[in-house]
């Protein structure tokens, strides 16, 4: 379980978010010349492909039982079988469409919920940013995936929109908290107070002024918790509390779990599942630092390390001992007091 | 005249490497003596900054360099050049020969350690056979000398205020009695009378320590008052040297005619307040030939075409050099 | 010191409100489960232990909601929670004290030699830029992104298994008794390892990552410079000066993100039918033993508030900033 790691998502409290305000137009595009966050962006496009064809482009229904049981990968089941003689390929590419379906609807839920709460609280101050935060950091600090695991066990048939829904309303509170801190911050800067003084309406402040200005850390938070809801899922799925008629990864799981696949040597039948997992987080943590990146130009990889001098020397850039190019020449004599200066 | 303590030669500091690189500060020449006060005067982004980092070798990651000496006169011992020590030889000649008095003390004070800690630090560091005792008299003496009461010792930055806190940086600037401090614009953030207070402490303390001063700042009126000499940065390029009442006589460079134009004085006869239209240089893409010429009222014929070089004047001025077509130099400052 | 105030406040406030979701959630469950077990068991219940079942439930009760909430609050007072469906005839706190230690410990040591070590590499990550450490980054931000449970199947697939060292299940050795002996406690050290090393793995990821972040911002920071320019030994500059204050988020985040950890040490002791909370929640929401889940959920949230505050105590002392008065 990733635990969030953005630069922009540390907010000490009343010194408000490390992220700046956004660039000018041009320069948001610059965001994608980024290779980590192309690449993080590529990887999630093949993702929510897959979640549309997938369910065609398979090869066996996931469902369908077949006289090869328990088979490791071969030419015709690329992921082996199950104990039923099912295709473990296409149930990951069935999956697929659950999983990005309920991380996407919790991912917009969420975010949705955060912006709400976060920037009316900033921007309003005083009794009601009182209130919504006093809410927010209740359910920031009771513990996710317990209340989770609560609430839809009392829920019969947990299909992916009621889990989308629960995660989605459980998980607003982290990315509340740093738009709240951000919407503080620039609810003060100049532009701001120019547009109240104008008597601009508090709707046309807050669609455009602030909220552009916001645009990077949503993006962040959207990804952040599509990241968490995406592991949520998979959890409740493995443990069996949301409906197992519907497939995704983590259902894949709960059945290998459940048939001992681990005790038999079917390791085809988990593996799979685990690294669509990994990948798709790890290529939305890779967008997460592309943003993180592209606010903070200080985290930029700062170019070559080490250069070469005129005279073949390596010298490290290095922060505190700046290096010298030049070969050294020698010192002259020290100049006597007679010597007339300049 | 007395001896140099601070020799810089065709110093050249660039930003970025090979193509790309940015010339920041080029060929610059300088001479600081003993006791004396040099102002270094300049718009932003002249190179001012730079060239203090530069030749103490604090740039951020992509500063280098290039090109140059800094040579450095100890009372004891042979000249060294600060370019070529190792980071070993550079930690033990930092703060102990030369210290640095940096801009806004707002971030330049660690906010999570005590002030007495900050002080003394540096007196461990570079005295290891010191007494935690002897060092807290140290500390205590250090703020009694920029007038701070030694009940501060144990405060926080964040408990200070703005001016005490920069006199503390000029306190622990002072830790281990330098040849050199440089001050990198110390008052700009601070109001007008904290400002004087602050310049006319810095004044006593001279007197009764002897380092040497290189005060850089935008604001060319207090150098006026408070240097020996000031030097004129432009475009990475040193314009014009002279002594502080030669300068404000009678400016020889337009452009500090300019700057001399652009703030009232502190004291004296009123003067006609104009500017200087335009803009600084970037950087990148300097103007062929002198690099002011595009701003200046006086640019004629050669000015555009060749960069003019760094030297006495042509009349006869002792101690003077100017970079300016207006006043050809005879003979170029030796290199 | 008022900011310690306002954070007990605040927990103080917390702890309320999730014990009021508590009250809530099993209203909402549709049927009545509770009320069938009851009736089922009916005859081995004692009148007490039926009507605190009822008090928590709200069963049969023509009470208002406000009278029935007042019971809960003076029920949950006595540290009464009810008897467990599983366990019967156990009572719910008894079933929770039994499996309480093996979580504390579990969670407790890694989390902290997680932090610890995450920390420590990311320092060396941020302030060694461009050295053979970011080598390391991409590796962990694929460690940091595999769900703890899965890492804790590869690691029982390749490691444990008849005949090796680690056991593949299990607190301790099964027919031991529990017992503060050499024997037993060197079992349940044997037994922990390689849940806790899955956690380790795939929580420290997270750790460097944000320490190295941290780092490296604070690095272009002026006092960093000041440091240098004071000639201080490079440790003492990385040390004292640069991690000292990156930290300060790094704990602000530990705190926030110890709901996330709970929720991953639940999940590996699933996998490895390690004898804790997690595991005995799981096999409550299976059999739908609605008092003990509920009991659990208490205690879990509880639990990471008192945490909370330890790490919010932990934060007081290390930026004084947060000791300015008023």
């Amino acid at each position: 379980m990733a635990i969030p790691t953005s630069s922009i998502e540390q907010v000490i409290p009343k010194q408000g978010a490390m992220a700046q305000p956004a660039a000018p137009r041009r320069r948001r595009w610059r965001f994608l010349a980024n290779g980590k966050a192309t690449t993080g962006l590529a990887v999630v496009v093949g993702y929510v492909l897959l979640a549309v064809i997938g369910p065609w482009i398979a090869p066996y229904d996931p469902d369908a039982r077949s006289g090869e049981l328990l088979q490791p990968p071969s030419t015709q089941h690329w992921f082996g079988t199950t104990h039923l003689g099912q295709d473990v390929f296409s149930q990951v590419l069935v999956g697929t469409r659950g999983v990005m379906l309920v991380g996407l609807l919790a991912g917009v839920v969420a975010t949705v919920l955060s912006v709400l709460v976060g920037v009316t609280a900033g921007y309003l101050g005083g009794l009601p940013d009182d209130g919504l935060s006093a809410l927010s950091n209740v359910f920031l600090v009771i513990p996710a995936l317990p209340l989770i695991i609560i609430v839809t066990s009392t829920i019969t048939e947990a299909g992916d929109l009621v889990v989308a829904l629960v995660i989605g309303f459980t998980s607003w509170a982290w990315g509340a908290r740093v738009l709240r801190a951000q919407t503080l911050s620039l609810r003060r800067r100049d532009y701001v107070e120019a547009a109240r003084a104008t008597g601009e309406s508090t709707w046309r402040i807050i669609g455009f002024e602030i909220l552009p200005n916001l645009t990077a850390i949503i993006a962040s938070g959207f990804v952040g918790t599509v990241i968490f809801a995406v592991m949520s899922e998979i959890t409740l799925a493995f443990i069996g509390i949301s409906s197992v008629s519907p497939w995704n990864w983590g259902t894949i799981l709960f059945w290998a779990q459940s048939q001992q696949a681990l005790a038999q040597g079917a390791w085809w039948w988990f593996v799979p599942a685990g690294l669509a997992i990994a990948l798709l987080g790890t290529a939305l943590a890779l967008i997460n630092f592309g943003i993180d990146e592209f606010v903070s130009p200080r985290l930029r990889s700062g170019g070559r390390a080490r250069i070469r001098t005129a005279d073949g020397r390596t010298v490290r850039m290095r922060v505190g001992f700046t290096p010298v190019l030049a070969p050294p020449a020698t010192v002259p004599a020290p100049r006597t007091k007679e010597t007339t200066d300049e | 005249m007395s001896e140099p303590v601070l020799e810089i030669r065709g110093l050249c500091v660039d930003y970025g490497l090979g193509d790309d690189a940015v010339h920041a500060v080029r060929d610059v020449d300088l001479t600081l003596h003993r006791g004396e006060v040099l102002g270094l005067a300049g718009e932003s982004g002249s190179g001012k900054s730079t060239l203090a980092y530069g030749l103490t070798r604090l740039l951020p990651p992509t500063g280098v360099v290039s090109g140059g000496q800094v040579v450095y006169h100890p009372t004891d011992g042979p000249p060294v050049d600060v370019l070529t020590l190792s980071p070993a030889q550079l930690r033990a000649f930092r703060w102990a020969e030369t210290s640095i008095v940096f801009q806004g003390a707002m971030n330049s004070l660690n906010p999570v350690h005590r002030i007495s800690t900050q002080l003394l630090d540096v007196i461990k560091a570079h005295e290891p056979k010191s007494t935690a005792a002897g060092r807290q008299a140290r500390a205590r003496e250090l703020l009694r000398l920029v007038g701070i009461s030694a009940d501060r010792l144990d405060s926080y930055p964040h408990q200070l205020s703005g001016g005490m806190r920069q006199r503390v940086m000029i306190a622990m600037a002072l830790a281990l009695e330098p040849q050199l401090v440089i001050m990198d614009e110390p008052t700009t953030a601070l109001d007008v009378v904290m400002q004087r207070q602050i310049l006319g402490q810095l004044a006593e303390l001279r007197q009764r320590l002897g380092f040497a001063v290189l005060f850089i700042t935008h604001d060319l009126s207090l150098l006026v008052e408070f240097s020996d000499r000031i030097a004129i940065m432009y475009g990475g390029r040193i314009v014009e040297q002279a002594p502080a009442a030669e300068l404000y006589r009678r400016a020889l460079h337009p452009y500090t005619e300019g700057l001399l134009h652009s703030f009232p004085a502190l004291r004296g006869p009123r003067r006609e307040l104009t500017g200087i239209p335009g803009s600084p240089p970037d950087l990148r893409a300097m103007p062929e030939g002198c690099a002011f010429h595009p701003r200046c009222p006086d640019a004629f014929g050669p000015c555009d075409k060749e960069l003019p070089p760094l030297g006495p004047p042509g009349d006869d001025h002792p101690g003077r050099a100017v970079a300016c077509w207006l006043h050809p130099t005879a003979a170029p400052a030796p290199h | 010191m008022s900011y310690l105030l306002r954070r007990v406040g605040f927990y103080l406030f917390t702890a309320w409100a999730a014990l009021t979701l508590n009250f809530f959630i099993p209203r909402l469950i549709p049927g009545d489960p509770v009320k069938s077990l009851i009736s089922r068991y009916q005859g081995q219940l004692s009148t007490d232990a039926i009507n605190s079942l009822y008090v928590l439930f709200g069963i049969d009760t023509h009470d208002s909601l406000w009278d029935q909430y007042v019971d809960y609050w003076k029920q949950l007072l006595h540290g009464d929670l009810g008897l467990s469906f599983t366990a019967f005839p156990a009572p719910v706190s008894e079933v929770i004290l039994d499996a309480l230690p093996w979580t504390l410990a579990l969670v407790g040591v890694t989390t902290l030699v997680s932090f610890a070590l995450g920390t420590g590499l990311g320092v060396l990550a941020g302030w060694r830029r461009g050295s053979w450490v970011d080598g390391l980054l991409p590796a962990t931000t694929f460690l940091s992104s595999v769900p703890y449970f899965w890492l804790g199947l590869v690691a029982i697939a390749l490691l444990a298994g008849p005949g090796s060292f680690f056991p593949s299940s299990g607190g301790y050795e099964p027919g031991l008794v529990p017992a503060p002996d050499t024997i037993f406690l060197g079992s349940a050290v044997r037994h922990s390892l390689l849940p806790a090393a899955t956690i380790l793995i795939s929580s420290m990821s997270g750790w460097i990552l944000s320490m190295r972040n941290m780092m490296v911002t604070v690095a272009a920071e002026d006092y960093i410079t000041v440091a240098h320019a004071k000639g201080l030994p490079e440790r003492r500059v990385a040390l004292n000066y640069a991690a000292r204050n990156a930290l300060l988020p790094n704990v602000a985040g530990f705190a926030l993100s110890l709901g996330f950890i709970v929720g991953g040490t639940l999940l590996v002791e699933i996998v490895f039918s390690y004898p804790g909370l997690g595991f005995l929640l799981f096999r409550a929401v299976q059999a739908k033993d609605y008092p003990l889940m509920q009991g659990i959920f208490l205690v879990i949230t509880l639990s990471v508030l008192v945490a909370n505050l330890l790490a919010d105590v932990a934060y007081l002392a290390l930026d004084p900033r947060t000791r300015k008065e008023g």
